[in-house]
């Protein structure tokens, strides 16, 4: 039987994807493209705390094409500057995202086992709604994806790379997922914190395009409170193993103050759900046998 | 698997952003310059991470029953515009619009499905749909809240 199948062309030139929650991959500064029509409360000193997500909606957090700054679209400006190691490591890497994509079926980012995603991914993946929780000994960062959090120190403790970890106050910590922070006030409204102490290169990559980091990774992050109802944040990358000198990943990120009172949505990396999609979807939209 | 009967198939050339609404597993798999509708009945409705998707039974004309699945973007990206565990069930009667895959195995990512009270869900902000796009997903939410309210 013949299918009956009603062909019909057309061409619709400048027409938008049908999947246009996009966005055009460009070095974004994210500066205030919806802005805050009303003048906000000036910022509190020394308070970062709050419910905050991306400033120009959720799916400016979801950074598909890699960190903000540097989207992996090729271009020369938005290559960082790889050692040798770095580039190979990269090319070892087949993300779904970013010019270098492969199909679902066939990538080997970690994500698809469901690892955690780590320091400094967490920032640069799924960034959506996060809280931000603090005393008088340390900020913690609560985020959705994942439902994980990290502790950025401000007691005073000292932190110093070594070998396979750090030196916490003189003793050793191996490298773990989200690394070991600490920060203090620059001024009334800007937090400064460093991270040292993160997994090495087989287990973490740095975003969804494929970027390598190792365990020489130091990551700056600064969080600037603009006002009582905005926060911005800035990640630059230190890790002489991949990358020959340090470079800007998320430039002054915008983030809104939520109502405290917001429910955060579940958001888990479950290895059946995961592996229930890879068979339905993933592998045969690869061409690709189920195992 | 053959296909017997598609309602519609229509190939268009679309100039496609770069970045996708489902950005968790990238555009590599789907013909982005092509569009597909079916007419089934839901089997489950999968709802998760990284991706919820449709699953449903269309019949062809021959008599034979094709099993689609219909992606859509993670639980949290739905609840965003207004799409949540309670949208679909078994047994609902759905006409689905997707974006096919480049295998032509029955699998789409969706573009928007209407519903069994007649009605339609869009899944993002389509050409033609009069929305702000400068403000959808509030506006998306509007618009699915109202297709699914009950009258």
């Amino acid at each position: 039987m013949t299918n009956k199948v009603v062909l019909s062309g057309y061409v619709a030139a400048l027409t938008l994807c049908c999947l246009t929650f996009a966005q055009t991959p460009s070095a974004q500064q994210s500066g205030p493209v919806n802005a805050q029509k009303s003048a906000a409360a000036p910022a509190p000193v020394h308070d970062l705390s709050g419910t905050w997500e991306p400033a120009n909606g959720p799916k400016d957090g979801v950074q598909a094409n890699g960190v903000k700054a540097m989207p992996s679209d090729g271009k020369p400006e938005h290559t960082p500057p790889f050692t040798p190691y770095g580039l190979k490591v990269f090319q070892s890497h087949k993300p779904l995202e970013g010019y270098t994509a492969v199909l679902p079926g066939y990538y080997n980012d970690p994500r698809d086992a469901c690892d955690p995603l780590g320091f400094p991914r967490i920032n640069f993946y799924s960034l959506r709604e996060t809280q931000i929780m603090q005393n008088e000994y340390k900020i913690m960062i609560a985020y959705a994806y994942a439902e994980t959090w990290r502790v950025i120190w401000t007691d005073g403790r000292t932190i110093k790379p070594v070998d396979g970890g750090v030196m916490m106050n003189g003793e050793f910590r191996e490298s773990r997922w989200y690394g070991y922070s600490v920060g203090k006030w620059a001024d009334d409204t800007t937090f400064v914190n460093e991270t040292w102490g993160t997994q090495p290169e087989d287990k973490v990559w740095l975003d969804t395009a494929g970027r390598p980091i190792s365990d020489q990774l130091h990551v700056t992050e600064q969080f600037h409170r603009v006002n009582h109802d905005r926060l911005e944040l800035t990640e630059t990358i230190d890790d002489p193993k991949m990358y020959t000198k340090p470079w800007v990943a998320m430039n002054k990120f915008p983030m809104k103050l939520e109502d405290p009172h917001t429910d955060i949505e579940d958001m888990y990396c479950s290895p059946t759900e995961m592996q229930k999609y890879n068979q339905t979807i993933a592998n045969p939209a690869s061409g690709k046998t189920n195992e | 698997m053959r296909l017997k009967k598609i309602v519609t198939l229509t190939v268009g050339f679309l100039i496609c952003s770069s970045v996708p609404l489902f950005a968790h597993h990238g555009n590599a798999a789907f013909d982005s310059g092509k569009k597909v509708t079916v007419k089934g009945t839901i089997t489950e409705w999968n709802w998760g991470n990284p991706h919820c998707f449709i699953e449903m039974d269309v019949k062809g004309d021959d008599g034979q029953v094709v099993h689609w699945v219909v992606e859509a973007t993670a639980a949290p990206s739905l609840i965003d515009i207004g799409i949540t565990k309670r949208s679909f069930k078994p047994g609902d009667q759905i006409t689905a619009t997707m974006t096919p895959v480049k295998t032509h195995q029955p699998i789409g990512r969706v573009m928007d499905v209407v519903l069994p009270n007649g009605k339609t869900l869009y899944f993002g902000p389509e050409p033609g749909l009069n929305i702000n796009r400068g403000n959808e997903e509030a506006e998306l939410t509007k618009i699915n809240k109202a297709a699914q309210a009950e009258e």
